[in-house]
């Protein structure tokens, strides 16, 4: 907390004065909090925006990026498997128009056929001849095939109608999986039969493996009801059904994005081989194709959390630093006005004090001659002079019209800004010249008195009547606020602005905040009953401010008073009034 | 020995008892209520001393003091008043008054000030005789 309160501006210290003529200008707390509020905005909403704007510019066209260069591979993809395909088709084609139906039941023939495929194309398994009635008239391969008949299966009505047909992947007598192709032909008679074919699906594995696909990509076949046809690297074993839904048809290549059964967002790229039951699927995972984004995001984010804590601290030191001077000038601002309201009240005091005290010195004279002519007139007739009752009278009568010629010429004094006379000073002669005057009532009381004197201090310019009269005020106010035995410290020093800095403290009763309030007032007393005046302070206020000086007070009922009169090495130029 | 006082001072009440007071003192005492009438009676007569009041209508204090002096600079003038400035003081002083005293003021004192003002003049009289004597010896040689 108070290292809190250390650093808390002075601004947020204070409670705001909103009434009367010394309220702050502003509501510092309300201003700096709107400051920062403000400033925040207008500099973090654009940097924001900018930044989620670039943000969201930037991820999209990685994405698309990527989206396209996936596109692109499963087009090639797709072209090669394709023309791997029709390649093989157009093999068997030209073998039907080249060779006549006989030639091909030859089992030589049919065999030097096959061997010349496996060495030209290479993956041809094996060859036969299926006639019209769907027997399988003539075969060359490693099974004994030959009259196996093949009239009740599907593919062998679709080669009749088609022309040609290309089988799914299935795993034959060796466990290795292949596809089977047959074309059919039509002989000059009109029958018809179908070379048939199966090769081996070596070749198109051959061909994804070999596609490079970043972000744990993967390239396979299916078949049309989503069953995989070719080894995959991270998905379900061959022959499994894969767990997304099978795309639609399509002459192009299409992507789209999905989740995989872990729930994570993949993106699959698809494309249907023409005329064969495959349909090339590539599959990425989103969140490592967008890897390299990831890390571009993350300096993207700190740069902008960096740029934020950074504006922000900016904020709060400019915006507190201004409003805090901003507060202190205003402060500044009220103290002067106080000050001057309150010299400028003294000084009608004074004026007022002064008239009073002019109007009534002269009815005062008249009632000191009237009085005085009565004592005289008693005093020569006999039968009066002795009649000490009304000598008496007369004589507090004079006495108390010469205790009004006392307060009144006080006043005077109060109001009087006297040109002194200007002279180097001692402020140490000063001090002991003071204390000799109450020597004897210090010793009496048994007061001691510590002086402490600055020896740097140098010798300066003042009215030596003047500040006689103002420490003695205040040294003879000290006597009378403390009991026997009391202890009375001054202490004069140079201050920092180079002005000399006399303060006098002593241990006697002090005073409430509320009479300290009311010191320099005239006729403000505590002393009434002793005979106070309520003029001292007052008249000592005034010679202070004659001197250019400023005086200071601190106390503490039942502790002690302080006063402080800071004085100038040279008196201000323009004296008195 | 009664000295001769005249007393200058608009207030006529103040006036009256001052004089009444004075008397009583065994002084002689004319007064005047303005400036204008103080001064005609300041030539009419030989006084010892003038009390003459600083704050007057129509013509104040100092300017009376003035006045006096071009007339007759050996006539010693105590100014009064109710409310003293070091200016006014200065000012007196220079014009040749012998003091200022501050209202209301002290009979006594003002009795001691009208003493030293007429033991002034006396001293001045004397020298005067003196210097007369030495000039009627000088040119009569004896």
């Amino acid at each position: 907390m108070a290292i809190l309160d250390r650093i808390k501006p002075d601004f947020l210290k204070s409670r705001n004065i909103s009434t009367g003529p010394f309220r702050q200008m502003f509501n510092y707390s309300r201003i700096w909090r709107w400051a920062m509020l403000l400033t925040a905005l207008v500099t973090l909403l654009p940097l924001v925006l900018i930044t989620t704007l670039d943000y969201q510019v930037t991820r999209k066209s990685i994405e698309s990026e990527h989206l396209l260069r996936t596109l692109r591979v499963g087009s090639n993809a797709k072209r090669t498997i394709s023309y791997f395909l029709s390649e093989r088709v157009s093999a068997l084609s030209f073998i039907v128009r080249a060779k006549t139906y006989e030639e091909l039941n030859d089992p030589d023939e049919l065999a030097a056929l096959l061997q010349n495929l496996r060495e030209s194309f290479g993956g041809f398994v094996d060859l036969g001849v299926i006639d019209n009635s769907g027997v399988q008239t003539a075969y060359a391969g490693p099974y004994a095939l030959q009259g196996k008949d093949y009239s009740d299966q599907e593919w062998c009505k679709e080669v009749r109608d088609k022309g040609f047909f290309i089988s799914d992947v299935f795993l034959g007598f060796r466990k290795v999986p292949h596809l089977v192709i047959s074309v059919r032909h039509t002989r000059p008679d009109g029958s018809c039969y179908i070379l048939r074919t199966a090769i081996e699906t070596q070749k198109f594995n051959e061909i994804l493996t070999a596609l490079e696909l970043s972000g744990r990509g993967d390239a396979f076949l299916i078949n049309r009801q989503g069953v995989i046809q070719t080894p995959t690297r991270y998905q379900k074993a061959i022959f499994e059904k894969i767990p997304y839904q099978v795309p639609e048809f399509s002459e192009h290549t299409e992507i789209r994005e999905d989740t995989n059964p872990e729930g994570q967002p993949v993106i699959i790229c698809s494309a249907y081989i023409p005329d064969s039951p495959y349909i090339l699927i590539i599959l990425k995972h989103k969140n490592d194709m967008m890897q390299s984004w990831n890390q571009t995001r993350i300096k993207l984010i700190g740069f902008l959390a960096i740029s934020i804590t950074v504006i922000l601290l900016a904020i709060f030191a400019f915006t507190t630093y201004f409003v805090n001077n901003m507060y202190l000038a205003d402060e500044r601002r009220l103290m002067t006005l106080h000050e001057m309201e309150y010299s400028n009240k003294l000084a009608s005091i004074g004026r007022l004090a002064a008239g009073v005290a002019h109007e009534i010195n002269n009815p005062l004279a008249i009632i000191n001659e009237k009085a005085g002519l009565i004592k005289d007139l008693f005093t020569y007739t006999d039968s009066y002079s002795a009649d000490t009752r009304i000598m008496g009278l007369i004589d507090s009568v004079l006495s108390s019209v010469e205790r009004c010629g006392i307060i009144t010429k006080r006043l005077l004094g109060f109001a009087r800004h006297m040109e002194g006379t200007l002279e180097s000073i001692s402020i140490g002669n000063i001090i002991s010249e003071v204390l000799g005057f109450l020597h004897k009532e210090a010793e009496y009381r048994n007061i001691s008195v510590m002086v402490n004197l600055d020896p740097t201090i140098p010798e300066f310019t003042s009215d030596r009547g003047k500040l006689q009269q103002i420490l003695l005020n205040i040294v003879n106010n000290a006597f009378a606020a403390m009991a026997i035995g009391g202890r009375l410290k001054i202490d004069a020093r140079k201050d920092n602005a180079g002005q000399i800095s006399v303060s006098i403290a002593d241990n006697g009763c002090g005073m409430t905040e509320e009479e300290l309030g009311k010191i320099y007032e005239p006729f403000y007393s505590t002393k009434t009953k002793t005979g106070g005046t309520g003029l001292g302070l007052s008249i000592t206020y005034g010679l202070v401010q004659d001197l250019g000086g400023r005086i200071k007070v601190a106390s503490k009922k039942g502790e002690g008073t302080t006063f402080t009169i800071v004085l100038p090495l040279q008196p201000p130029t323009t004296t008195g009034k | 020995m009664s000295e001769k006082i005249l007393l200058i001072d608009d207030e006529v009440d103040f006036l009256s008892a001052m004089a009444e007071r004075m008397e009583a003192r065994d002084m002689k005492v004319s007064t005047a209520s303005s400036a204008k009438e103080g001064l005609e009676k300041a030539m009419a007569g030989s006084f010892d001393a003038v009390i003459l009041d600083l704050r007057m209508p129509e013509m104040d204090g100092i300017e009376t003091l003035k006045k006096l002096k071009e007339k007759n600079p050996d006539l010693e003038v105590i100014l009064l008043t109710g409310h003293a400035t070091i200016k006014d003081g200065i000012e007196a002083m220079k014009l040749g008054a012998l003091d200022l005293l501050e209202k209301p003021a002290d009979i006594n004192a003002l009795t001691e000030k009208i003493k030293t003002a007429q033991a002034k003049k006396m001293l001045i009289v004397e020298k005067k005789n003196e210097a007369m004597i030495k000039k009627i010896m000088a040119t009569r040689g004896w």
